[in-house]
């Protein structure tokens, strides 16, 4: 197995700046937006992104939620790996809002299809983005595509691509890892 | 995740701890996913459940299939008093029937002990026991220890009594499996004539005196007379029974703590609790109700994890 650093630390930083000031450039000052995580690894990109809006940017009212996708997957029973669930925690009414999913990579698309029926489940929003870290070229299997985008990477099926998050790994850093 | 190590839910005795736990972890998601303003999941839209009731059932009947639906499955239901049971077509060939329109799953209730069992050998669908005569209803020892997590944190270490009927009940055996396996101390309460013979076995303690076992007790699971089945007299009359097993409030007041009520329904009002019990802040029975969904989402979803596409 090799793996080789897409993005280091310095990089991931820079881009995260850049995908806020875009997020301010759309949304102003967020009175009608919300932030929602996609669960389990969209989580700590949105975290992080909340949090720089909230200190850096000084945005007061950044609403910030976690939505998971478990029950509404459309893999259940066919494959080999057993579907964990995580929390889901959207304390605020998402009817009439404009939300922005955000997840770290999009690949097929799939989590995207089910997390836009799952967030019915919690009203009618006004309108849905999407934010993604790492967009998958050229590996979709439904007809999304991301509104901000830190890096498009050109990767083959075979490569994965990981990325890590001081919170969980102890580091900042995507790879690109060959098995 | 692990998955659970049983294709079949017949009775807490064929759980291990980590299927409990696992069952609870989930039922926290579906507990959340009951609580939006849309309360339903896609996850079980390729699944057909087959609810079948050999025996009468209200509030079980009526939670497991707002736990089916929930989950988006598909359900046929079957009650045996407007069917050719009737008529003196054996089990096997009922469900056998039933399967053959492409059932997935059987949620089952039966008069005899051992009714899942059978049937798990015989059948090719997954079994989960709804009640089977006086042995187990392994549903229901799930949603009330649930509804002790929920309401004292945690199961492990507390002090559970259940009263009552016991020789009758298949709630309290399923409990007491249950309790223990989460390293609870259970005790028994209830007239000497409706405790079974052996229940010490079980590694459980045996009271006759109520005040005795609600001053030990965290929790006091308040069962059911289940005259229904009762073909003798157990106990002189309803009115000596309540005066030595009814829970007042004037008892409870009279503890030396704060316990918690619990009751699997139908309740006697007057008869093993008072109204004013029942509704007191210390009965648990409505989040029960509640919880039983969620629990019965849980297991109904982890068991339909295991068949294969």
């Amino acid at each position: 197995m090799s793996q080789k650093v897409l993005l280091n630390a310095k990089t991931i930083n820079i881009i995260l700046h850049r995908l806020a000031c875009q997020l301010i450039e759309n949304h102003n000052d967020f009175t009608n937006t919300v932030l929602i995580g996609l669960q389990p690894r969209g989580k700590f990109l949105a975290n992080r992104l909340a949090e720089m809006l909230r200190t850096h940017y000084k945005i007061k009212n950044i609403q910030l939620g976690h939505l998971d996708i478990t029950f509404y997957r459309d893999d259940f029973r066919r494959g080999e790996k057993i579907l964990e669930a995580n929390t889901t925690d959207i304390d605020f009414i998402v009817e009439n809002k404009n939300i922005v999913f955000i997840d770290d990579v999009l690949y097929t698309g799939r989590s995207i299809r089910a997390a836009l029926t799952a967030i019915q489940s919690f009203g009618r929003p006004n309108e849905i983005e999407l934010l993604t870290l790492i967009d998958r070229r050229f590996s979709r299997h439904l007809p999304i595509q991301p509104n901000y985008r830190g890096r498009q990477v050109d990767a083959i099926n075979e490569e994965k691509v990981k990325v890590n998050w001081m919170e969980n790994e102890g580091e900042d850093a995507v790879y690109l890892v060959n098995s | 995740m692990s998955e659970l190590s049983v294709n079949h839910l017949l009775g807490i005795k064929y759980l291990n701890e980590q299927d409990i736990q696992l069952i609870f972890e989930t039922a926290d998601h579906f507990k959340e996913v009951i609580n939006r303003p849309i309360k339903k999941v896609p996850s079980l839209r390729d699944i057909t459940i087959a609810n079948l009731f050999f025996e009468n059932s209200t509030r079980t009947k009526l939670s497991f299939e707002l736990a089916e639906k929930r989950l988006s499955a598909d359900v046929i239901n079957f009650s045996a008093s407007q069917s050719s049971v009737k008529k003196g077509e054996t089990l096997i060939d009922t469900v056998n029937n039933i399967l053959s329109m492409k059932v997935d799953m059987v949620v089952m209730r039966h008069p005899n002990p051992g009714a899942g069992v059978f049937l798990s050998k015989h059948v090719n669908a997954s079994i989960i026991n709804a009640g089977d005569g006086a042995h187990e209803h392994p549903t229901q020892a799930l949603l009330d220890s649930y509804s002790i997590r929920e309401r004292l944190g945690d199961v492990n270490g507390k002090n559970v009594v259940i009263v009552g009927d016991i020789l009758h009940s298949r709630v309290a055996l399923s409990n007491i499996y249950a309790l223990k396996l989460q390293g609870a101390n259970v005790m028994v309460c209830g007239p000497k004539t409706l405790l079974p013979k052996y229940i010490k076995d079980l590694g459980v303690q045996v009271e006759t005196n109520l005040r005795k076992a609600l001053n030990w007790c965290d929790v006091a699971n308040m069962l059911r007379v289940q005259n229904e089945r009762m073909d003798i007299s157990y106990f002189p009359s309803t009115r000596e029974y309540t005066q030595q097993y009814g829970v007042t409030k004037a008892l409870l007041n009279s503890l030396d703590k704060n316990i918690t009520i619990m009751h699997p329904g139908p309740i006697n009002r007057g008869v093993e609790i008072t109204s004013d019990v029942a509704d007191s802040d210390q009965a648990i029975i409505l989040d029960q109700v509640q919880n039983g969904v969620a629990v019965r989402m849980a297991v109904i979803y982890l068991l339909a994890s295991k068949i294969k596409h």
